[in-house]
């Protein structure tokens, strides 16, 4: 498969409006000075009560160990700009998050990580969801360059940021390359900023 | 702007870049593995806040993690020649405080900084971006970051505040009416005779929480408060140079005739004390109004989660609602005209008993003009512990935390659920004056009755 612009996996539904980098993953949580251990900590005061047990939150469920694919709904990853939420998403396991809209930063932080942020409106990605609940063991096909799911035989379309979208169909999500490769014209505008 | 991407986005070169330890450490990590180097390190500048504790800070920190982040950021910024501004050095102090007082951030500059209340220095008509640590590494790399264009929304707040309102307030207000996503797509760009008459600290306060509206940066043109309040800062030049600068500066602001995506108008005198009842930033009303019920809130659901973390009934009054902490300081409320402000009505009142109150300025700056004043003094015999800067309680990374279920008002930014250290904690966002009136009465009071400030 090619995984520029296709991916597959199970599902998991987070409802939840506004959901914040705190909730994502708690303050207490970013001490650290690599991200490779975050990934336990995602959610983990919505998963664990106060004694650390399970509150069986749907990341903990059976039927959802081992998906790829995070559904939730409104405004997810509103807050902090701290990338330690997105890393937690992706080392907990998952490489595409949809939801009905994101926080901008947090929108931002995804792509460079290479996690596409996939918009669907309300109705469609509720249904979506529904379906997901019902047949967790079933995966989704995500196609980025048709921007469609396949689940079940059903068809839902989504919608992308055009600029993430051009950046996954061209392996370029991560603008460093390109940014290091105008050193010049950014020396130049140093130097008249400079004066 | 440096030019255009083979997606369509946009490279623009950033004038300053901020870091800090809880963000940036990674990043340094990222170009050792890919072998590059600070392109431009004078226009970087490093600072220690979120982690560090503001009771004790002698080395080796309790914290064996936050020690190590620190010594990250001191071993980074030394090997790559950043300047940092470390503790005990006179400048330290939280990022979004430090950048400003020292007059690093000035009109017309592209500021980027890995916490997205870089908006903050918006006030001082900057493009300010908050970015993650991918991003970060971008920066230090190349000093330019790939965005996409912003819309602009106009806020145009007119009209004078009543007494005891406050910046504080004012943003408050914008969110609860806005909404949390409200601002999502757009920078907003705060204008109007309120705006032109606030001091440029007040100002900061109200760029500050534009990420609590979803927009991306907040912004307000640069004008004659601008520039004096930048005049004779440690990094601003002087005499001649200042002039010219100056002129400069004043070439930034946008044209009376701007055009804008979108234009919302406020009436300053409608806007009351405004505090949080609920866990998100709009989740907000009047002091002296009843908490929302399923008829008067959009969202049922949220409005019931909301009020099961917050151990709060629908329809109850807000004002009375009993704390046992009170928080002045972070990036939004600890400034020192944030501190005078208390402290003109504090003398005389003390913190009611049971009540855990801390006052913790936003900088080393912030510290030794406020203890210069007096400032400390009152504080303290109005029963606040008076602490060393730094972030504290508004996000607990470091020993300021929230026990349990405790409520705290808070002048701080976020009322995310265990925002504070503890994942029942409850927060209830407020203006300092406001907070000071809550560790008064031990209740969410209204600071214009608990002071005597009416009329």
């Amino acid at each position: 498969m090619d995984n520029k612009t296709k991916r597959s996996g199970r599902a998991v539904y987070v409802p939840g409006n506004d959901i914040d980098t705190d909730r994502i993953i708690p303050a207490r949580f970013l001490k650290c000075v690599t991200f490779d251990e975050l990934g336990p900590s995602l959610f983990y005061d919505e998963r664990f009560d106060v004694k650390g047990e399970s509150k069986g939150h749907p990341l903990d469920q059976a039927t959802h160990v081992g998906a790829s694919i995070l559904i939730s709904d409104a405004n997810f990853g509103c807050g902090s700009s701290r990338e330690h939420a997105p890393q937690a998403i992706q080392k907990f396991g998952f490489d595409v998050v949809i939801a009905e809209s994101f926080a901008e930063i947090f929108h931002g932080n995804c792509t460079t990580l290479g996690i596409p942020c996939l918009q669907m409106a309300k109705a469609p990605r509720a249904e979506l969801a529904a379906l997901v609940q019902k047949v967790p063991e079933e995966p989704l096909l995500i196609d980025l360059e048709s921007m469609q799911i396949m689940f079940l035989n059903q068809s839902f379309a989504f919608s992308m940021k055009p600029s993430t979208r051009e950046a996954f169909l061209a392996g370029t999500f991560d603008p460093l390359d390109e940014l290091l490769a105008q050193r010049d014209a950014v020396a130049a505008v140093d130097a008249r900023l400079s004066v | 702007m440096v030019g255009q991407l083979e997606n369509g986005q946009y490279q623009v070169f950033m004038a300053l870049h901020l870091i800090h330890e809880v963000t940036s450490p990674q990043a340094f990590g990222m170009l050792k593995d890919k072998g590059l180097k600070v392109a431009y390190p004078t226009r970087t500048f490093a600072t220690v806040d979120h982690i560090i504790p503001t009771d004790s800070q002698a080395r080796p920190l309790a914290d064996d993690m936050a020690e190590r982040m620190l010594q990250v950021l001191e071993q980074s910024t030394a090997e790559h020649g950043i300047e940092f501004f470390a503790p005990e050095t006179g400048s330290q102090g939280i990022v979004h405080v430090v950048g400003p007082e020292l007059g690093l951030t000035q009109p017309g500059m592209t500021i980027c900084c890995g916490d997205s209340h870089t908006a903050t220095h918006g006030a001082f008509g900057c493009i300010a971006l908050g970015i993650g640590t991918s991003q970060v590494r971008d920066v230090l790399a190349s000093q330019t970051l790939a965005m996409d264009p912003l819309k602009v929304r106009k806020i145009n707040i007119q009209g004078a505040l009543k007494k005891g309102v406050t910046a504080k307030d004012v943003i408050l207000h914008v969110i609860r009416v806005l909404g949390v996503n409200g601002g999502v797509g757009f920078a907003y760009e705060y204008s109007g005779d309120t705006i032109s008459r606030m001091t440029m600290e007040e100002r900061m306060t109200v760029c500050n929480m534009s990420i609590e509206g979803g927009a991306r940066c907040g912004y307000i043109n640069p004008d004659e408060i601008t520039y004096e309040y930048l005049r004779g800062r440690e990094r601003v030049p002087s005499g001649e140079a200042f002039e010219t600068a100056r002129a400069r500066w004043s070439s930034f602001a946008s044209d009376d005739d701007a055009t804008y995506d979108d234009v919302v108008d406020f009436d300053a005198s409608q806007i009351e004390p405004t505090v949080t009842w609920g866990v998100t930033p709009a989740q907000a009303i009047g002091v002296g109004e009843r908490i929302p019920t399923a008829e008067t809130h959009t969202d049922e659901e949220l409005l019931i989660s909301a009020l099961n973390y917050m151990k709060l009934e629908a329809n109850a009054p807000i004002k009375g609602t009993a704390i046992q902490v009170a928080f002045i300081g972070s990036c939004t409320n600890g400034r020192l005209s944030d501190f005078e402000a208390v402290a003109e009505v504090l003398r005389g009142h003390h913190v009611a008993r049971g009540v855990r109150a801390i006052a913790v300025p936003g900088s080393e700056k912030v510290d030794a003009e406020a203890r210069a004043r007096g400032l400390h003094e009152i504080f303290e015999a109005a029963g606040f512990e008076w602490r060393k800067p730094g972030c504290s309680m508004c996000l607990a990374m470091n020993p300021d935390k929230l026990v349990g279920d405790e409520v705290c008002a808070s002048s701080s930014n976020r009322n995310f659920m265990g925002r504070q250290g503890s994942s029942t904690g409850r927060t209830i966002l407020m203006s300092p004056i406001m907070v000071a009136a809550a560790a008064v009465e031990g209740a969410v009071a209204d600071a214009r009755e608990v002071f005597g400030l009416e009329g």
